[in-house]
């Protein structure tokens, strides 16, 4: 080894150029990121910070630009390429086959990664061994498909790092994690740096930020505005910067109005497919004129609990009333003419049909109502205009109703999911993480939503991992655990009170 | 997100990828037959003028063609539901049996196109009840639709030879088959659309059901991209844990798309019996369900790509015959090879070649 003072950087990126077309993804990108550092990478959606991930790890490549990897130019023809340059990924959305094990997905691809005798043996040692360094907690023969999504990513990082990753890229990892999990994230993501891995973090979550990182890069419609010393910089500065305005990073509300009762579950129980009680014999109300938010830290129950009240999952016992109307025998279609909204927690797999068009997405569920077409046949002029209507509102970018819907960034994706139920002016709106992925402007947009939706006299009930989420919206606090409900608080409850009650400490 | 999810220009993906697919068949069919020791560009003359190079040749190469539209959209239609409808052979064959049933009952009072609509309704609905039990056993019990299909076509076949054995055979006659329809129960030439490119259709039994065809290339366009049930249908295909948050009935789109689907293949009888045979006859579908299964695959199961896929797979079997007749050493069982490797290299590998052009367009729209 040279002692030389100063290595080169991990990764300098020199006028990467990208466009899809029309959109110009990113603008002549420079970026150097220092050996054995955190990187945080920020920006609004769709300002272009997934593409430049995808362009570092082969996905795509760059019109322009050059990419050089510890002072290296090299040319990232593939992930393979990047892969062996020691690039490991984590997506935003996550690239694992569901209906394998864990085990199959981590060595899926891997060279000498049979799965039979020896070889199986091997890597599941050494996986345990990196399981047990990074505290990545998994059942390696668990199925892909029914582990909740925070193990989901878990097993996206055992795999970049089963591969070898030197430099490991974290497209908005704790989108889906509790405080906790994403602290427990961060532990890991410390531990590596200090064995001289070099971290990028992509997130919308500027405490998050300013929690961890040592360096941050602002993006802003494909180009890189500004980097910042983390030391040097405050969250209101890095808010105004992305955005380009000030953003006010609490919404305020007033007093709720409770009306009368709109959403009514009783006893319920839900069971998933091994038989498991998911929902454990819950009740409770939801009114006219306010906000109900459920905490919990994820997979206690709380997917499982939305799911059965849109009509999705069917629960084994207990009854739920929309608008005084038991539900149980109508299915997600029928709940919605009773004057239910869902936003789901997943958008990739309920709330989207990615390889649709985005005005094809701006009517699922909604499609057969009169107003998309008479009788049998849509009014695709109708649709279209809809869906503009929801675009300019929502500020959707690319303001594309052609456009492919896999091809908007994440957080344009939920605004889609979020306009078009929202628009629908639902007496009884159930939301599951309504501003996972989305960035700060967009984030005090859909809270105003939410609230006005409460203010309107509508029923809302909020499920959210983010406990600042849930405290800010909230007008009354369940908190799940186990698939019970311990208690319930008011939105004063301290994060301390809340934090205990969520592990079944405290009630 | 690999090359696969890269964006290319239509022109690409939907016309030079599949040419380069098919010249990369032929080349491949062309070692064979230069490795039986004939000459690959004698073979491909013969190939192209036994289809294309005379009037007949092309009122046969339209008649496979028609016959292969039919099944095509049936296994789309299906395919667009996320089911994979192998049954389209046997569903093909039942509706044989409405086609007859309608000209044999009507052929003697009425004018063709007084029989047409009966006898289109009829081997719809015998080939959409084909595709009901499938389709059902799908729906509500979850019995794998590839499964039941491919039964039912055993079933089918069965039940059709009992029944032109024992029950419509002529009197007095060897070969199982109804009677030969009169003119009222056929479908005619089109002789007169021939003509119009000053061709001369001769013996060639390309017929009316072409016509039909394409209306129902049209029909199924607009149920797949223009109604509410083909967007239920296209969500359930492409996503049911999608379509169960939105609602989509599923039991009922399989099992409707499933009549739509069988109703298609058995529409093709229309072409088979009442245009060109003029009788029901044992094993008159002959493949064409199967044939269907690849022209989906090629055509990306929409409605142009169907007719083209149909095209070219029409000009395989026509040509294909009219060239093992040339050239005796190509036997049937060549033809039927390189009309494997077609469906090989332009449907099953279509993502081969995909990436490496990806790769050549990126330096391209770099430059
Ligand atoms: N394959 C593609 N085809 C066309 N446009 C694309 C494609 N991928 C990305 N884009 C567009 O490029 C722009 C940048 O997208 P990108 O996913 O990089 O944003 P992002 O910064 O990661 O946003 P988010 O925070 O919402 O995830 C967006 O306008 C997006 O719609
Ligand atoms: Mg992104």
């Amino acid at each position: 080894m040279s002692l030389d003072p100063s290595p080169a950087p991990a990764i300098e990126l020199v006028g990467i150029d990208k466009k899809f077309g029309p959109v110009h993804a990113n603008k002549n990108i420079n970026l150097t990121v220092a050996r054995g550092s955190i990187h945080g990478i920020i920006g609004e959606n769709g300002a272009g910070k997934s593409t430049l991930m995808s362009i570092i790890y082969g996905f795509y490549q760059a019109d322009q630009g050059q990419i050089r990897i510890n002072g290296k130019p090299i040319v990232i023809r593939d992930s393979q390429t990047a892969i062996s340059s020691g690039i490991g990924m984590v997506h935003q959305h996550f690239m694992l086959v569901e209906n394998f094990t864990v085990l199959e997905n981590v060595v899926l691809g891997v060279e000498g990664g049979a799965l039979l005798g020896r070889d199986a043996a091997r890597a599941r040692e050494e996986l345990k061994r990196l399981q047990k360094d990074y505290g990545l907690e998994v059942d390696l023969d668990a199925i892909v498909e029914e582990l909740p999504v925070g193990a989901q990513q878990r097993v996206e990082i055992l795999k970049a790092l089963y591969r070898g990753a030197d430099i490991l890229i974290l497209d908005e990892p704790t989108g889906v994690l509790t405080p906790a999990e994403a602290d427990h994230l961060f532990n890991v993501l410390r531990v590596l740096r200090e064995q001289g891995k070099t971290i990028l973090l992509i997130t919308h979550k500027l405490r998050e930020i300013m929690a961890i990182t040592d360096t941050v890069s602002v993006m802003r419609r494909g180009e890189m505005v500004a980097t910042r010393a983390t030391a040097e910089t405050t969250v209101e500065e890095l808010a105004e910067l992305m955005v380009g305005r000030r953003v006010l990073l609490h919404v305020e509300k007033g007093e709720a109005k409770p009306g009368p009762v709109l959403l009514s579950v009783k006893n319920l129980t839900v069971k998933d497919s091994r038989g498991l009680k998911m929902v454990d014999n819950v009740s409770f109300d939801v009114r006219a004129g306010e906000i109900v938010g459920i905490a919990g830290v994820a997979g206690n129950g709380q997917s499982e609990l939305l799911e059965a009240i849109a009509g999705i999952r069917k629960p084994s016992s207990g009854e739920i009333l929309i608008d005084g109307q038991p539900v149980a025998e109508l299915d997600a279609a029928r709940r919605r003419e009773l004057g239910l909204a869902h936003i789901p927690e997943d958008r990739h797999h309920m709330g989207l049909v990615l390889k649709f068009e985005e005005y094809e997405n701006s009517i699922l569920g909604y499609h057969r109502d009169q107003r998309y077409g008479r009788g049998a046949f849509l009014d695709l002029e109708a649709i279209r205009k809809d869906a503009e209507d929801k675009i300019a509102k929502y500020d959707i970018r690319p303001p594309n109703p052609r456009l492919k819907t896999a091809n908007f960034s994440g957080g344009n994706q939920q605004k889609i999911v979020v306009a078009r139920e929202i628009e629908r002016d639902p007496k009884l709106l159930i939301v599951g993480q309504p501003t996972r992925g989305v960035d700060v402007g967009a984030i005090e947009f859909i809270h105003r939503r939410i609230i006005e939706r409460r203010d309107a006299g509508k029923a809302v009930l909020l499920v959210s991992v983010e406990l600042d989420e849930i405290r800010s919206l909230s007008d009354r606090i369940l908190v799940m655990f186990a698939g019970k409900i311990v208690g319930e608080k008011t939105s004063e409850a301290g994060e301390q009170t809340l934090g205990l009650m969520m592990a079944g400490i405290a009630a | 997100m690999t090359t696969a999810s890269v964006p290319l220009p239509n022109w690409i993906s939907y016309g030079l990828i599949p040419l380069l697919n098919l010249l990369l068949a032929f080349f491949f069919s062309g070692l064979v037959v230069w490795w039986i020791g004939e000459s690959p560009l004698e073979a491909l003359k013969f190939l192209i003028q036994g289809s294309l190079g005379r009037g007949d040749a092309i009122g046969f190469t339209l008649f496979y063609t028609t016959s292969f539209i039919f099944t095509g959209l049936s296994v789309a239609v299906a395919f667009h539901a996320g089911l994979f409808n192998i049954g389209s052979e046997g569903q093909a064959y039942v509706g044989g049996l409405g086609a007859a049933l309608a000209a044999l009952a009507l052929d003697h009072y009425v004018p063709w196109y007084v029989t047409m609509p009966f006898a289109i309704t009829a081997a719809a609905i015998f080939g959409a009840a084909w595709a009901f039990i499938p389709a059902w056993l799908q729906a509500k019990r979850g019995s794998h639709i590839v499964i039941t299909t491919i039964m039912f076509n055993f079933i089918g076949a069965a039940l059709m030879v009992y029944l032109l054995v024992n029950v419509f055979i002529v009197p007095g006659k060897m070969a199982p088959e109804t009677r030969t329809f009169l003119e009222g129960g056929q479908l005619p030439k089109l002789d007169w659309l021939m003509a119009l490119f000053g061709l001369k259709l001769g013996p060639a039994p390309f017929n009316v059901s072409f016509l039909i065809a394409l209306v129902m290339c049209y029909l199924v366009w607009l149920l797949i991209w223009r109604t509410k049930f083909g967007y239920e249908m296209r969500t359930l295909g492409i996503s049911p844990s999608a379509a169960i948050y939105a609602g989509v009935p599923y039991a009922r789109i399989v099992i409707i798309a499933m009549l739509i689907s069988g109703g298609l293949a058995g529409m093709m009888a229309l072409n088979a019996v009442n245009g060109a045979a003029a009788r029901l006859q044992v094993e008159f579908v002959a493949g064409a369900g199967f044939v269907g299964i690849a022209v989906s695959l090629m055509g990306r199961s929409h409605p142009v790509g169907i007719i083209l896929a149909a095209l070219l797979f029409g000009i395989l079997y026509q040509g294909g015959a009219d060239l093992s007749f040339e050239m005796p050493t190509i036997t049937r069982d060549m033809i039927v090879v390189i009309q494997g490797l077609v469906i090989l290299f332009a449907g099953a590998l279509e993502y081969m070649l995909r990436p490496a052009v990806v790769r050549i367009y990126q330096q391209f729209a770099k430059g």
